[in-house]
């Protein structure tokens, strides 16, 4: 077994104990490279079955194409995907582009569409692979565990996180009080009212990603190429504070090769998001309400 | 590249992440521009820099100044990449440190020159040998404040290494360093000119990576049985990931404890070429010649090798780590491979604490005692020693939530007889459990063969079915 294949099999091993523990089982799906990956890795765990809902939190700023290949995905791959917005704060124009500050907007347009999302007090829109037609559910049960793609090299506050990780019922993260996750034997037990992240990417680097979406030939959104301008993105998020680097790199193996001699062999990922720099541990505190 | 898990262990505050920092910084492994950012952090705070900070990024642990859990880091050598996992000295943070230990596969234990053998050397040295970690070299830090003496060196050796041979762990690697001024990490230095043995970095690269051993039986733990009916799939996937051995199309396979037979029909596979067959670690899947019921957490073993062993009651050593002491008669959960099952502890044999002597005769185990246990279990279960085989020989308790203890097999012993008044009741519902499984199985396949006729007249498995039931 080479270390891709290691990895996998322990992603796996994680899908599929997340998906036999949890009744009410969902995945966020950024769209991004990542949880791209993580979807891949369903098939892979489920011989090529998707039995869980994709879930995709819409801030309304986010690159079109992004929702474009959503679309186009979700129906090629017969996804259950069910998207959450924060209407009201977009209706009232609390936002970053309206005068908000970066963090603020984060919070409204992420966090609390992520947490109403998640909880079900807030309507989510769903894509009915079988009708295929859009339907608005209402009252709809709150996931117990949901799967996210976060990687421990990323940043700080990822790289404590276990690997089945419990949030009380705000949604809250508190890293100091952890309970121990010994082995391959995770926290599948919860009690009412709280639910379980799940995370079976934390042992993944940026470079293994790719190697892996080069090797199984994954489809992956064409805005982390360069498409001719001399420009891509290295990590989607919203349009107001995602800035595209500068790069050649067209496929996989060429970013692969940026980041294992070229430009980025030294530079951090998220050096892109702007919301990471805002003073010490901006991250780690929107993580702590419930961020991803 | 090939990839290694280390844990960094020792008492707090004797350098743990001061050496990961350190190492970092003289391989070249960190983002540009991290040291710089962390150096004017403290520049603007008018702290003095210490290479932990590269590591402690939670910001509650730059106020306090400690590691609370373990992080993961990444770095490379020439030879290979690590994930270094740092994990915490501190008492409280016993649990997060035993978390970040289980995925490693060597580790490298931080002894204070100064200050000598702590309480936590010895618990951490105990429960590395608990987690089964056999690679083990002792890193004496701060060698600068002994002056870099060669005596102060070997007076900590022979003391720390008594005690690891009381627990049964042989090492005879000490290296003498300082992380802060970087001595012996990466190159032998002049401070110490009487050491003659590895650097750190040097025996990091020493350490062998965990391999799959092809020869050893086949044991699989059963995850689950899966049966998408969607886009008129009709496999039924029994899938797991496999603990030891190799598995083959057409091979015979057991389930224990049920007993039930089949042979391997198929290997299946998303995106990859058509396999026959599995081996050690792969996190798979198959289907069988007859539709057997099988309950997730069974254990799957070839028809032609040894089997499992199967039984209620086994002795352990365990470690605890819920807020709650572990007590006598209490029911518990217990995970073990995918099986889960209701538990209750026997007997402390003794309490094995790091500081002072075995104590007997204790009515419980308190948060952070290890102890040589005996548990009953509610349902047979098929395990291993863990000796024999690690994956199936180890477990964890779970106390209402969360995981409180783990522990490893040392003996699985004799099942529960109705001649032990404590037994019957348990034994009762094994019987009931039995009898009302098959009773569920002629049901389920009833509405089974009601629903999905199709398939039990397009494969002709039904006689063969029942018969195998």
């Amino acid at each position: 077994m080479d270390h891709l294949d290691r990895l996998e099999a322990q992603s796996i091993y994680i899908l599929r104990e997340a998906y036999r523990s949890f009744p009410n089982l969902a995945m966020l799906w950024s769209i991004g490279k990542d949880s791209t990956v993580l979807l891949w890795l369903t098939r892979k765990a489920f011989f090529s079955h998707v039995p869980y809902p994709l879930v995709h939190i819409d801030t309304a700023f986010k690159v079109p194409e992004m929702i474009r290949y959503r679309d186009e995905i979700a129906v090629q791959w017969d996804l259950n995907l069910v998207v959450g917005q924060n209407k009201e704060a977009l209706a009232k124009g609390e936002t970053f582009v309206n005068g908000l500050d970066r963090l603020s907007c984060c919070k409204k347009l992420k966090s609390d569409a992520l947490k109403h999302t998640l909880d079900g007090t807030w309507a989510r829109r769903k894509w009915n692979p079988y009708k295929k037609v859009w339907e608005d559910e209402l009252n709809g049960a709150p996931y117990t565990g949901v799967i996210v793609g976060v990687r421990a090299d990323e940043e700080g506050s990822r790289s404590k996180e276990r690997v089945f990780s419990a949030r009380d019922e705000k949604s809250e993260w508190d890293a100091s009080t952890q309970p121990p996750e010994l082995w391959n034997q995770y926290k599948t037990d919860f009690a009412p009212g709280t639910h379980v992240r799940i995370h079976p990417l934390l042992e993944w680097t940026e470079l293994n990603i790719w190697e892996y979406i080069e090797r199984e030939n994954i489809p992956i959104i064409n805005l982390y190429f360069n498409n001719g301008n001399g420009k891509r993105y290295r990590s989607l998020g919203c349009f107001p504070c995602t800035a595209p680097v500068d790069s050649e790199a067209r496929n996989p193996k060429e970013i692969i090769e940026e980041l294992t001699s070229g430009k980025f062999k030294d530079i951090a990922e998220r050096s892109g998001r702007a919301q990471d720099k805002d003073g010490g541990g901006t991250l780690e505190a929107l993580r702590k309400e419930g961020y991803m | 590249m090939q990839r290694l898990n280390i844990v960094i262990t020792g008492h707090v505050d004797h350098g743990k992440s001061t050496l990961i920092g350190r190492l970092l910084a003289d391989t070249d492994s960190l983002p540009q521009g991290k040291l710089e950012s962390v150096k004017k952090m403290c520049e603007n705070n008018a702290r003095p820099f210490e290479y932990a900070f590269l590591l402690d990024a939670l910001a509650d642990e730059q106020k306090q100044g400690i590691t609370i859990d373990s992080a993961r880091v990444f770095f490379q050598s020439k030879k290979r990449e690590y994930i270094i996992i740092d994990a915490p000295g501190h008492i409280e943070f016993l649990k997060n440190m035993i978390s970040g230990a289980s995925r490693a596969e060597a580790a490298l234990l931080l002894i204070d020159a100064k200050e000598g053998v702590a309480e936590n050397s010895k618990r951490h040295g105990m429960l590395l040998s608990l987690l089964g970690i056999k690679q083990v070299a002792i890193v004496v830090n701060k060698m600068d404040l002994v002056g870099f003496s060669e005596v102060a060196f070997n007076k900590l050796r022979i003391e720390y290494r008594e005690y690891l041979a009381t627990l049964g762990i042989k090492s005879d690697i000490f290296i003498p360093i300082s992380a802060r001024e970087g001595v012996n990490l990466i190159e032998h230095s002049k401070q110490t000119p009487w050491y003659k043995g590895p650097t750190v970095l040097e025996i990091l690269d020493s350490f062998k990576s965990v391999e799959e051993k092809e020869n050893d039986d086949f044991r699989m733990p059963l995850q689950d049985v899966y049966k998408f009916t969607r886009d008129n799939d009709d496999r039924r996937i029994y899938s797991g990931t496999v603990s030891s051995g190799a598995l083959h199309v057409n091979d015979e396979v057991i389930f224990y404890p049920s007993l039930k037979r089949s042979r391997v029909a198929s290997i299946e596979s998303f995106n990859t070429p058509v396999k026959s067959s599995v081996k050690e670690s792969e996190a798979v899947g198959f289907t069988l010649q007859t539709q057997i019921y099988v309950r997730n957490g069974e254990v799957v073993a070839r028809a032609d090798q040894s089997a499992p062993k199967v039984s209620n009651r086994f002795e352990a050593n365990l470690f605890w780590l819920g807020a709650k002491p572990l007590e006598l008669d209490k029911p518990y959960k217990i995970k073990i491979g995918s099986a889960q099952s209701t538990i209750y502890l026997e007997e402390i044999k003794r309490v094995i604490d790091g500081d002072t002597l075995d104590r007997a005769d204790e009515p419980s185990v308190g948060r952070h005692e290890a102890a040589c246990v005996v548990f009953r279990v509610h349902d047979l279960l098929a395990m291993e020693l863990f000796a024999e085989n690690q994956k199936l020989g180890r477990f964890v308790i779970v106390d209402e939530f969360d995981i409180a203890g783990g522990g490893i097999i040392t003996e699985v012993l004799e099942q529960y007889t109705n001649r032990r008044t404590k037994s019957l009741h348990v034994n009762d519902v094994l019987v009931d459990k039995a009898s009302s499984n098959a009773e569920f199985e002629e049901e389920l396949f009833a509405l089974l063969r009601k629903h999905f006729p199709h398939q039990f007249q397009l494969r002709r498995v039904l006689t063969r079915t029942l018969n195998t039931l």
